[in-house]
């Protein structure tokens, strides 16, 4: 399968000592030129990418309040060493969020403090040379953006914005990652990340048309481009057709043919996920967010709902309002955006919906956090509740409920592994590895509570789960949309 | 009044300056570099009531430690409490007459500086045992603490040991607030304090002594999360061409 082994989960969670280098070679792909400048980046390393750097550092320095405030805050206290996914599975010390932010750190002190400029020695600072530059790239590509870090550092350093800096000034000198641009070229060019065209869209929403009518005898439609829908779905390619995420699909279909609420996709903007956040460009992201206002206004919809994907629910909650706002033309009884969970939560609050909870008795069911939902991103009206929200749903739908470990959900959940510009096969090994913190808290749940499914709410954790879960000792099906639940106990045909 | 008291006032204005201007405008640069995103750590409050008792709480309580390693929260708030009852105490030597609460947490002040010393101790131990903390240790890390175990140290000393001439110092030191230049008392123990203490006002704007106006421009922690009902803008991310790159 894999050059590399799959570490071992042991019967309690262990800090490991550190081993310098072990993942080094670890790098994507870089991106063609092709694809690089699409996006507004040089093809490949520009012969003055030191001075490209350092501007683009300072120029960044100037526009993020985050970065001058993290670098600089940052007293080495060591709490954050333990509490990366990536660090726990690989045992690397550039693993530590601390460590990851040094990369960048000690260039920032080096060419933007006094202390640096005259006394590098004593505070750590280096030049930037073509080594610090490949640390960069390999190690920037080995954070997940999952925030986890930035919850238990006392000045809340989010080492998710030092990630995004770092690799939007290694784009800016040429060394683009090949996966996260490729992708944002092809939704510019397609619509989506798939490059899934609109005909191909609409034949695969025809064939799930036809097979919710031989599973359930009722005709569940699956609009695409209906001009007076009152919703527009975006939701993640991945749920157009690979398994588990179509399953999610089928589920809110079914929810909305049962509310009775007319809705949509749109070809134009079919997409969910934002890969510029994941590249830290500010201008990628906006452009690819504005398709989504762009759909809603041509399709003439009230309502915007976003499915079940991690980053764009924190794109599309935290960001959308700010970079594609104001949502003054959609129907301001509904937040905007609203998530499909909090949707279906309140249909299932006000009993719009008939659900026979027996149809998920064969499965005994746990709840992964999707990192960018629980901290970056909110649900319902109270803090947290993104957390509440989804678990309310799946115990409503299902008997048999238990949560992992407390120090391993909410807040503090363990990231997939995959998340953040890695989901690639380029970079297996890391994603395998960082996969360690959740596969040990799940392997306890099954053991002790004869857990036999994980749900998730996000495209890019279910296909994460679906290619590591094996390497684990668990079966690719043992994770499920939190939709696919839903979808499974709803009773259809008239309300009963 | 001899070289050695107008050198120390001199050093004394110098070393109050840089502390003042270098923090400061750390604190302007911070305070002008937009937040163009929403980026609150969840679970994050909805009212800006909410964030400041959430601030409040890490600067008071250190909750986030806290939560995440209980040994650098105890050897870190211990010394920090310690530092912050030892700081009031010297209050009585800037003021005349002395507050009654300076007056009153006076004999806590004296015994924080074992608290202080047990924290540092405790901190410093970390950097040599736990090879994750060594890692990520500078020469400056190690300096920090060598100064401020150095700083209470002395104190310690004069408090216990080798007593200065107290009335003297507070005449030097009103005289320093007031300009009317008073001599300081020739204690070498004294003038070891003074100058470590002149030290550390002189390297706090340059080093990560920093974390202190950080934890409050932090935007993971001081941003109230309401995108959807508010929204939040900023001149260069408006103006941003959403088209570029074509
Ligand atoms: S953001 Fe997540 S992946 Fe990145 S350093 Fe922090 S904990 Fe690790
Ligand atoms: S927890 Fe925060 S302050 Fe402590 S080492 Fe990590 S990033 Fe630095």
């Amino acid at each position: 399968m894999a050059n590399f082994q799959t570490p071992e989960i042991t019967e309690y969670p262990v800090i490991p000592l550190l081993q310098e280098g072990v993942m080094k070679h670890s790098k994507p792909y870089m991106a063609a030129p092709k694809h690089q400048e699409a996006l507004g980046f040089p093809g490949g390393l520009v012969d003055n990418w030191k001075e490209v750097a350092i501007d683009k550092m300072g120029e960044l320095l100037t526009k993020y309040r985050s970065l001058p405030v993290f670098l600089d805050s940052c007293v080495k206290c060591g709490a954050c060493t333990d509490k990366c996914h990536y660090y726990l599975g690989t045992s690397d010390p550039k693993n530590m969020p601390v460590a990851r932010q040094d990369l960048l750190r000690k260039v920032y002190r080096r060419y933007f403090t006094v202390a640096g400029k005259y006394f590098p020695k004593l505070v750590g600072a280096v030049d930037l040379t073509e080594e610090v530059l490949d640390d960069w790239y390999s190690y920037y590509h080995q954070c997940s953006e999952c925030r986890r870090c930035s919850v238990y550092c006392p000045y809340g350093i989010d080492t998710a914005e030092i990630t995004m800096a770092g690799r939007e000034i290694l784009a800016c000198v040429g060394k683009g990652q090949k996966y996260s641009n490729e992708i944002i070229s092809k939704v510019f060019v397609i619509g989506n990340n798939l490059g899934l065209p609109e005909p191909a869209l609409k034949d695969t929403l025809e064939g799930l048309e036809e097979e919710v009518k031989e599973d359930t005898g009722i005709d569940v439609r699956f609009p695409l481009d209906e001009k007076g829908a009152e919703v527009l779905l975006i939701t993640p390619s991945a749920d157009f057709f690979a398994e588990p995420h179509v399953d999610g699909l089928i589920g809110y279909a079914k929810v909305f043919h049962q509310a009775g609420i007319s809705w949509t996709l749109s070809s134009y903007a079919s997409e969910a996920a934002n890969f510029g956040i994941f590249i830290g460009d500010y201008d990628n992201m906006k452009r690819v967010a504005m398709r989504i206002r762009e759909a809603a206004l041509d399709l003439g919809v009230k309502r915007i709902i976003v499915g079940e994907c991690g980053h764009a629910w924190r794109v599309a909650y935290s960001f959308w309002n700010t970079l594609i706002g104001p949502f003054d033309f959609l129907d301001p009884r509904y937040p905007a955006p609203q998530h499909i969970c909090e949707f279906t939560y309140d249909l299932i609050k006000r009993g719009a919906l008939t659900l026979d909870k027996s149809a998920n008795d064969h499965r005994v069911v746990t709840f992964h956090d999707s990192c960018n939902v629980a901290r970056g991103s909110r649900m319902g009206d109270m803090p947290g509740g993104q957390f509440v929200i989804p678990r309310e749903i799946i115990k409503a739908v299902c008997n048999n409920f238990h949560d992992m470990d407390a120090d391993t959900i909410g807040e503090g959940t363990f990231c997939c592994g995959g998340g953040g510009g890695l989901l690639t096969d380029d970079l297996m090994e890391v994603r395998v590895k960082g996969a360690l913190p959740r596969m040990q808290a799940l392997k306890h749940v099954v053991q002790e509570h004869g857990v036999t499914h994980m749900a998730a709410i996000c495209a890019i954790c279910k296909s994460q789960f679906s290619k590591v879960l094996p390497y684990y000792g668990f079966t690719m099906d043992q994770i499920i949309a939190v939709h696919q639940l839903v979808g499974d106990a709803l009773v259809m045909g008239p309300k009963q | 009044m001899g070289f050695l008291s107008i050198f120390y006032a001199l050093l004394f204005y110098l070393a109050a300056g840089l502390l003042v201007v270098g923090v400061g405008s750390k604190i302007v640069q911070y305070a002008r570099t937009p937040a163009p995103l929403k980026i609150p750590t969840t679970p994050a409050p909805t009212t800006r009531r909410g964030v400041v008792l959430r601030i409040g709480g890490e600067v008071v309580l250190f909750t986030s430690l806290f939560k995440s390693n209980k040994w650098i929260w105890l050897f870190g708030w211990i010394f920090h409490f310690s530092l912050l009852l030892i700081l009031l105490r010297h209050l009585r030597y800037f003021t005349q007459p002395v507050w009654w609460w300076v007056a009153l947490i006076q004999p806590f002040g004296k015994y924080a500086a074992f608290g202080m010393l047990f924290g540092l101790a405790g901190l410093w131990a970390r950097r040599f045992l736990v090879d994750r903390v060594r890692y990520i240790s500078s020469p400056s890390d190690h300096l920090m603490l060598a100064l401020l175990v150095a700083i209470a140290g002395s104190g310690l000393l004069m408090t216990y040991f080798f007593h200065t001439d107290i009335v003297g110092l507070k005449a030097f030191v009103l005289g320093l607030l007031y300009l009317d230049w008073q001599p300081l008392p020739p204690d070498p123990m004294l003038i070891i304090h003074l100058s470590l203490v002149l030290a550390l006002m002189i390297v706090f704007p340059f080093s990560k002594l920093l974390h202190v106006p950080g934890l409050f421009f932090s935007p993971t922690r001081n941003q109230v999360d309401n995108p959807r009902e508010k929204r939040h803008v900023t001149p260069w991310a408006t103006d941003a061409s959403p088209t570029s790159g074509n």
